[in-house]
């Protein structure tokens, strides 16, 4: 048991999230299932001074911060799963993820600032937190919401990977 | 030189090609830009040889603190070759030791 | 040939803090001198590719070498009330007669007598002892970031990166944007230095955190070909076997250290901080040292972060403003503490703030 602890605690500080915290919860399961357009899902467990991702955010989804440290706090009422945080998020920490894509896919929206940049229908590998390939994915829209070299990349995925799949690497 | 292609973020606008030489070898580099990028950019990374142990080295801090990217240039040694630009016909040398400076004024 | 350039206020270093301190002096009137000994100003702004955290007033957001131009444009904007001298280092201060020696390139050799001075010299890359650490490839990370960021040169083909601190994660995450590939990050503590959200990106691209492991060695004949790491105990002390990772650049990446010797020449009251990462000047909360027409900001008084260097930048410059008798926007000076005081105010700030509290003076004497 306490090796397993360790283990976790071990993930957690080299930058790997092992479970729900605040700052870095999945959106409720009944809820999100039907939601089209998907729900917000942020990875920002630490308290640190920064605050875009509540500034930006159009509908206050992202709920305003009291404190420049504070973490985010997402109310799923309000998300439209417009994806602006995703680009504007300087911890590129942001995803908007879609489970009513099919039947056993997802559409996860991610950000995207390597070369090469895929196109729509390109098949590319997906990645978990650790960066290890998971899954096939196939890219379905490319965006670039704030015209600033952050690309936003929606790509179709296994509906089972959604908790997991966070990055995608482009084999050319 | 090798240099980056493509960046996801950034464009690279580079002044003037320019030809130096480097131990008598003719290089290309961009007028203006340090006279280290040049040199990395063409596979060059040993800039003088030590004094004492004879260690070579090279590029360190790049802001012209550290003194490991000493080199003669155009004659004149322990110059910071990575906050000093470049220009057509420089001529840099490895630096071997402590350098010897040139006695006449200019 | 003796030359003398004369000042209000002369600022040495053009980076965020220096940029900031010159462009509010020159709001207020003065005339502004300010010395860079790199070939164009920004410091270290002009090689960030990442968005700024922070807030608003900090350009959370913004990519970092916006920033500097961003800053630029407002100095711009001031008309001729500010001369940005690039290429050119002030190499000493002479407390007998208050006067700046400088040096442009190789070949000019000046002084400069100011009013006042705002001295922003940031920091240096520190190193980490192991054999052939001073081989050509061991580089500090804001060197590569330069090569890579500034000047689009391929600075390896394959990394290693020591230190997990905020560099250390920004430049592996820059570096495989360049299209280089980076081995892994080690780092000797049981836990990342840097921002979460950093290291979490790097993760997912698969790059390595080795935590509680650190470089024993360095090998090569001329040039580096590889790192040899092995992990620590929760003592410090070696355990386990060592490990050599190929790779032709090893990027440091183990923290910095202020560059004060201006202050130390001006004989101004230092004190050695480890919270702040080095010695560092005594100042009150105009920013001023313990000498009357010198005032410190950015790495320089303590290594922090770009937003609160540009914060300090604007204190420091509206002090000095301020003390040459000129007009300056009353309010700025509490509206400036309130925003650093917000920036240092979490638990990352918490290191700043046991360091700032031991040099920060509630005024001076004379």
């Amino acid at each position: 048991m306490a090796c397993g602890c360790n283990d976790k605690e071990k993930l957690f500080n080299s930058g790997i999230l092992v479970e729900n915290r605040p700052g870095a919860v999945l959106p409720p399961k009944d809820q999100w299932e039907g939601k089209k357009g998907g729900y917000v899902v942020i990875e920002c467990p630490q308290r640190i001074p920064c605050n875009p991702c509540a500034t930006s955010c159009p509908t206050g989804a992202v709920k305003p911060f009291a404190d420049i440290n504070d973490t985010p706090e997402i109310d799923y009422s309000k998300c439209t799963g417009c994806g602006l945080c995703i680009a504007k998020c300087p911890g590129l920490a942001c995803f908007v993820i879609d489970l009513t894509y099919g039947a056993d896919e997802a559409i996860i929206k991610l950000p995207y600032e390597l070369v090469p940049v895929p196109e729509k229908g390109q098949k590319v590998k997906c990645l978990n937190r650790t960066g290890e390939v998971v899954a096939d994915g196939e890219v379905f829209a490319v965006a670039e919401p704030l015209k600033d070299q952050t690309k936003v990349i929606s790509v179709i995925i296994p509906k089972k990977l959604a908790g997991e799949i966070r990055a995608i690497k482009v084999v050319c | 030189m090798e240099l980056i292609q493509k960046h996801p973020i950034l464009e690279f606008h580079h002044g003037k090609e320019v030809t130096f030489s480097f131990d008598g070898k003719e290089l290309k580099g961009y007028e203006g830009e340090p006279i280290a990028m040049a040199l990395h950019a063409n596979g060059v990374h040993i800039y003088r040889i030590t004094p004492e142990m004879k260690r070579p080295r090279g590029f360190f801090c790049a802001i012209g603190k550290c003194s490991s990217c000493f080199m003669v240039v155009d004659g004149v040694p322990n110059v910071r070759t990575c906050v000093t630009p470049l220009a057509a016909g420089m001529k840099v040398e490895t630096q071997h030791g402590k350098g010897l400076v040139p006695l006449e004024a200019k | 040939m003796k030359k003398t350039i004369e000042t209000d206020l002369l600022v040495v270093g053009g980076g965020a803090a220096g940029l900031c301190a010159a462009a509010e002096a020159a709001g207020a009137g003065a005339k502004v001198t300010v010395i860079e000994s790199d070939l164009h100003a920004g410091g270290q702004l002009v090689k960030q590719t990442h968005k700024f955290f922070g807030s608003k007033d900090e350009y959370a957001g913004t990519r970092g070498y916006k920033i500097a131009g961003i800053l630029l444009d407002e100095i711009a904007g001031l008309g001729d009330k500010v001369e940005i001298r690039t290429n050119t280092t002030v190499t000493g201060y002479y407390p007998e007669d208050g006067i700046y020696t400088a040096m442009r390139g190789e070949d000019e050799y000046y002084r400069i007598k100011a009013k006042k001075a705002v001295i922003a010299t940031g920091a240096q890359e520190r190193l980490i002892p192991f054999p052939n650490n001073d081989l050509p490839g061991v580089y500090g990370a804001g060197a590569v970031q330069t090569l890579m960021n500034v000047y689009g040169v391929v600075p390896g083909k394959k990394v290693v990166m020591v230190g997990a601190g905020n560099i250390g994660l920004i430049v592996s995450y820059q570096l495989k944007q360049a299209g280089v590939e980076v081995a892994a990050v080690v780092e000797a503590m049981p836990k990342i230095g840097g921002y979460w959200v950093h290291a979490a990106k790097i993760r997912r691209l698969g790059i390595p955190i080795l935590l509680r492991h650190t470089i024993i060695e360095a090998t090569g004949e001329k040039t580096i070909d590889g790192a040899v790491i092995q992990e620590l105990d929760d003592k410090f002390q070696l355990i386990g076997e060592p490990r050599r990772i190929d790779c032709d650049v090893i990027c440091m990446a183990v923290g910095l250290t202020p560059t004060t010797e201006l202050f130390w020449q001006a004989g101004a009251k230092m004190q050695y901080c480890p919270q702040l990462c080095g010695h560092v000047p005594f100042r009150d909360k105009t920013m001023r040292t313990s000498n009357p027409d010198i005032w410190v900001a950015g790495d320089a008084s303590g290594i922090e972060e770009a937003s609160a260097a540009m914060v300090e930048g604007r204190i420091a410059g509206y002090s000095a403003a301020k003390s040459l008798g000129l007009k300056v926007r009353e309010g700025s000076f509490d509206e400036y503490w309130t925003r650093l005081d917000h920036l240092r105010a979490g638990e990352v700030g918490e290191k700043i703030r046991g360091g700032i509290c031991q040099v920060l003076v509630d005024g001076w004497e004379a």
